[in-house]
């Protein structure tokens, strides 16, 4: 490589690990705040673990390119470019949150970074992305969307009708299921017939993008990237990328616990950790200086999101009332 | 009430080996309200069914098992869910026995848990029983306490037609004593007082019981004497104690957990209206959630929901 392209490589890389580590550090800060009830209600779900899936994902896609998720959104909103701090916020309940508050933890969204949000009816956002792609191509717009869909999600009715919509309309939709192998505590093996979900591609007609180190975030970053000019030209894809949460499925998830083994397994393939090995095999060991760098300064962010969500106002009851209908 | 649901479902499932149960996480995690916690170790994964995450399928294969002669419950996790069910639970399960004349029944139970104020946002804080209950050929029922929950649920599970039987979330922790007779039953459609009084009659069921019970408690320190009656079922709707309460207090107010808009309290005040309106001394009055989407803020979130003192406020308008 050259040296300018060896310079740009390096700064992609570092900053994957920015958003990687930053997301990290904001999870396991939510959970802290959940069990000291700053953060409130009966649903959390953390995305560390996923990281790199999301973040690679996100980072293959143009500014003007639309993400949609589920409910375990935070990771991916970050990642969109939305500040961790109106994350929190919303989290907290807080006026100043993305939703005003009213959204809470699974309700995510940024109309101006199209984050078109977290959904928490299981599969419900798959049909919405289908018709956010429809514009793109009603417009003829340089635009696609990348819907992130939970295994679990891909037994629900939305998404044999979305997925089936979206190849007869050849719609510029990137698939990216998430296989982090159990919906709340049902193993794929025991809810889906087809346990290599990617493979379902087939059986619509559109394009089976494989199954993919979901660990790793370059795997991701460049299977992304080949999608996108893919689904612009052709229509639909489906990427199954393998994937672990560290923390169960929510916050009630008891169970999850027992399944030490396993989750010490995927930890050795810890998302930060294949990407600091990618980093020092590329530029040496050296760059663990920047690294530790870039950790205290996610420390840093999370802590300036905590501050603002905690000093920010509740909704009122004005509030209340407001944004059932256009005014 | 967990403990009472739980023991319905197991004396049934003793009593009838056509009994079983499925839904999404009712095996291996015990239920996620825990109702069907050591079943799966009791009866086997043959009658203790976790499903793929696919309302359709859970109730539409309700119907068609209950149709072929078996007693399926299924659990819906909460009754939002149920939204995604609810063609087969409607175009389905509610009207297979009249659209072919008998022939078939569909002795279904669809158990959902219902309710809000947990901060769990707007697609997952509902309590939409009384949509359900516009249909006919479904029964919908909602306990308001662990007693009433094991006669209901076992006479859910014992009738031939298909019943909605919805358990809100908030009740599930309250203890009460709950008959070990394993023939108890509670009749569907029938209605209970519970408690007496001459002033002013309050109408719920579910939640609302608990919040107008509160109420009573409250009103009576300013010597105002109301009676509860709980419906129980929003169909059959038994109205025979409402009624004979009304004729001796002339004033009502209906207290639901859900919107107000079509709703259990239009039905009940409609009916009032309608059938006393001799008996009338002011208008039935409705203590209902605030017409919106439910917001995930708690103090919010609070604001609009409905409780004992609103309930107090509004029968102290009509007094
Ligand atoms: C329609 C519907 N059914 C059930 C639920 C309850 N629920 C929430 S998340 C979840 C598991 C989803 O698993 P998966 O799609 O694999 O996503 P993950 O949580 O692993 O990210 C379930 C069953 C729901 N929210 N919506
Ligand atoms: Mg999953």
């Amino acid at each position: 490589m050259e040296t300018q392209s060896i310079a740009v490589e390096r700064e992609k890389l570092l900053d994957w690990y920015r958003q990687i580590v930053l997301i990290r550090h904001f999870e396991e800060r939510s959970l802290d705040l959940y069990h000291e009830k700053k953060i409130g209600g009966v649903y959390l779900h953390l995305y560390n673990g996923q990281e790199a899936t999301g973040v690679g994902a996100v980072a293959a896609l143009q500014p003007q390119d639309h993400v949609i998720t589920a409910y375990r959104d935070h990771g991916i909103a970050i990642a969109k470019g939305v500040d961790p701090k109106y994350v929190m916020a919303e989290m907290f309940g807080k006026k100043t949150g993305t939703s005003g508050g009213k959204g809470g933890s699974m309700h995510i969204a940024s109309a101006e970074h199209r984050m078109w949000g977290g959904y928490a009816i299981v599969g419900g956002h798959l049909p919405l992305a289908a018709g956010i792609a429809i514009k793109a191509r009603y417009l003829h717009l340089d635009e696609v969307t990348l819907c992130f869909v939970g295994d679990g999600a891909s037994n629900n009715g939305y998404f044999h009708e979305a997925l089936n919509l979206s190849a007869v309309w050849n719609l510029p939709v990137i698939w990216l299921i998430e296989n982090n192998l159990y919906g709340m505590g049902t193993a794929v093996e025991r809810a889906s017939g087809q346990v290599e979900l990617h493979k379902r591609a087939v059986g619509y007609g559109m394009e089976d993008g494989g199954r993919i180190d979901g660990m790793d975030v370059t795997v991701v970053y460049d299977t992304v990237k080949q999608a996108r000019d893919f689904v612009i030209k052709n229509g639909p894809i489906l990427i199954e990328s393998m994937t672990y949460r560290y923390e169960g499925h929510g916050v009630s998830d008891k169970i999850f616990k027992e399944r030490a083994q396993e989750m010490a397994k995927w930890r050795d393939r810890d998302p930060i950790d294949v990407l600091a090995g990618h980093l020092k095999t590329m530029f040496g060991d050296d760059i663990e200086h920047e690294l530790e760098q870039i950790r205290l300064k996610a420390e840093h962010t999370v802590h300036e999101a905590i501050e603002f969500a905690e000093q920010s106002p509740a909704p009122t009851y004005e509030d209340l009332f407001r944004n059932v209908y256009v005014e | 009430m967990r403990d009472a649901l739980r023991i319905a479902l197991h004396e049934e499932m003793e009593r009838d080996e056509t009994v079983f149960v499925m839904g999404e996480e009712v095996a291996y995690w015990h239920g996620t309200h825990k109702v069907t916690r050591e079943f799966i170790n009791e009866y086997g994964e043959s009658r203790v069914k976790d499903t793929p995450i696919s309302e359709m399928a859970i109730a539409g294969a309700a119907v068609g098992a209950a149709m072929a002669g078996l007693r399926p419950v299924a659990e819906i996790m909460t009754i939002n869910f149920a939204f995604l069910a609810f063609d087969a639970i409607i175009n389905h399960a509610a009207k297979i026995r009249y659209m072919f004349d008998g022939q078939f029944k569909v002795p279904m139970v669809v158990r959902a848990a219902t309710g809000w104020g947990m901060q769990a946002t707007a697609s997952h804080s509902q309590t939409p029983e009384p949509i359900f209950a516009h249909f006919p050929g479904l029964y919908v029922g909602c306990p308001s306490n662990a007693r009433d929950a094991k006669g209901m649920l076992k006479a859910a599970i014992r009738d031939d037609n298909p019943v909605l039987f919805t358990e809100v979330i908030a009740l599930y922790p309250k203890p009460s004593p709950v008959p070990e007779d394993t023939d108890f039953t509670i009749p569907i459609g029938k209605s209970d007082l519970k408690r007496e009084g001459d002033h002013v009659t309050l109408v719920a069921y579910g939640r609302g019981v608990d919040w107008a019970l509160q109420a009573a408690d409250q009103l009576e320190k300013d010597g105002v004497r109301a009676a509860v009656v709980d419906l129980r079922w929003l169909r059959p709707l038994d109205m025979s104690i409402v009624f004979e309460s009304f004729k001796q207090t002339n004033r009502a107010v209906v207290v639901e957990e859900s919107l107000p808009h079509y709703s259990f309290g239009s039905e009940i005040a409609a009916q009032i209206q309608e059938k006393m309106f001799d008996y009338m001394d002011a208008p039935v009055k409705r203590v209902s959630a605030a017409d919106v989407p439910l917001p995930f803020a708690h103090d919010i979130e609070l604001m609009a929901l409905p409780n004992a003192q609103k309930v107090v406020d509004a029968v102290k308008e009509i007094l």
